[in-house]
């Protein structure tokens, strides 16, 4: 079981994690808006998610933590 | 279990990068590395003027503000003070270590002084605008180059990794990239050998980290990435330009 999380607040809505994700499960939340003003990432399908990591790898704000259970 | 998570060694504090900006992925790069060799205690980091010059306030192990360009200078005089138990890092942008801190930059090198030193070339001058700078491509179209580089006005861009490896001082010079995860991995790796160089005494170490600067560029975050393998690394080739005690075994 895969378990990702955001901090929303530091996510600055740049979209490199939504490149990277092999999955193609991550997209700019178009609703949501953060503290700073920005459209924070989001998961669409946290089920499916393999946890690869990917996405926090190009993430430039630490924003993603992923734990394995 | 935690597969990823913010580095010790990075503050939880924001960083000020514009959205995109590859900066956060190579201090976070740095950190971890400072996190795995288990040195954050003995770790004083050299800070530049540019972008990055407030890396004082992210990174959780020592640093210093150096004057634009002379970083390599101060870390000179921070590892001689201790040599035995420092351990000095620059992270200096093109803007200051390619233009301004030229001199200081080549003479470290041939010094082979026992430093690290961790160069952001995102070919763009970026705290102040966007102007042009020495690694600015030719044909490239800056704030103070509207019609493109004109290498016959301003010259040809400089290459810091080919102009050092010609001297006999460095030990190890390596241009890496961070616009693919495959990238960002390999960054991390010449990053981490650049740190164990220096705790092995081996002498001076350069990474280069072709970055992106999508707001100066004028490019969404995405296609920053893309220009950096389409335009920049032609100009700039990924790879190892210098590892001298590798070469030496290879010999033996």
């Amino acid at each position: 079981m895969i378990k990702i999380s955001f901090k929303i607040d530091t996510c600055k809505g740049c979209g490199l994690c939504v490149g990277a994700c092999p999955k193609k499960l991550l997209r700019i939340a178009p609703d949501a808006i953060n503290k700073k003003g920005h459209h924070p990432a989001e998961i669409t399908d946290a089920s499916a998610c393999i946890g690869c990591a990917s996405c926090a790898m190009m993430c430039p704000d630490c924003v993603i933590r992923i734990e394995k259970e | 279990m935690v597969v990823f998570d913010k580095p010790k060694a990075l503050l939880d504090v924001p960083l000020h990068y514009c959205p995109g900006c590859t900066h956060g992925i190579i201090h976070r790069l740095v950190a971890e590395v400072i996190d795995e060799l288990g040195i954050e205690g003995r770790t004083i980091g050299i800070a530049p003027v540019g972008c990055a010059v407030m890396a004082y306030d992210y990174f959780a192990c020592d640093m210093i503000e150096a004057a634009h360009g002379r970083a390599p200078a101060v870390a000179t005089g921070v590892k001689r003070s201790d040599p035995e138990h420092n351990v000095v890092f620059t992270y200096q942008g093109d803007g200051d270590l390619a233009s301004i801190g030229t001199a200081e930059i080549v003479h470290a090198a041939a010094r082979n002084e026992n430093i690290t030193v961790i160069f952001i070339n995102n070919a763009i001058y970026g705290m102040t605008g966007g102007q042009m700078a020495p690694t600015s491509l030719v044909g490239q179209v800056t704030q103070t180059s509207p019609y493109g580089r004109d290498p016959k006005l301003c010259g040809y861009p400089v290459k810091i990794c080919e102009m050092l490896a010609e001297l006999e001082g460095p030990e190890y010079l390596e241009r890496v990239t961070v616009n693919s995860v495959p990238n960002v991995r390999k960054a991390k790796k010449a990053i981490k050998k650049a740190f164990q160089n220096q705790l092995d005494g081996k002498g001076f170490s350069l990474v280069e980290v072709i970055s992106a600067c999508p707001t100066n560029w004028g490019m969404t975050p995405q296609k920053a990435l893309e220009w950096i393998d389409s335009d920049m690394i032609p100009y700039y080739p990924l790879g190892v330009y210098k590892d001298r005690s590798a070469n030496s075994e290879v010999a033996k």
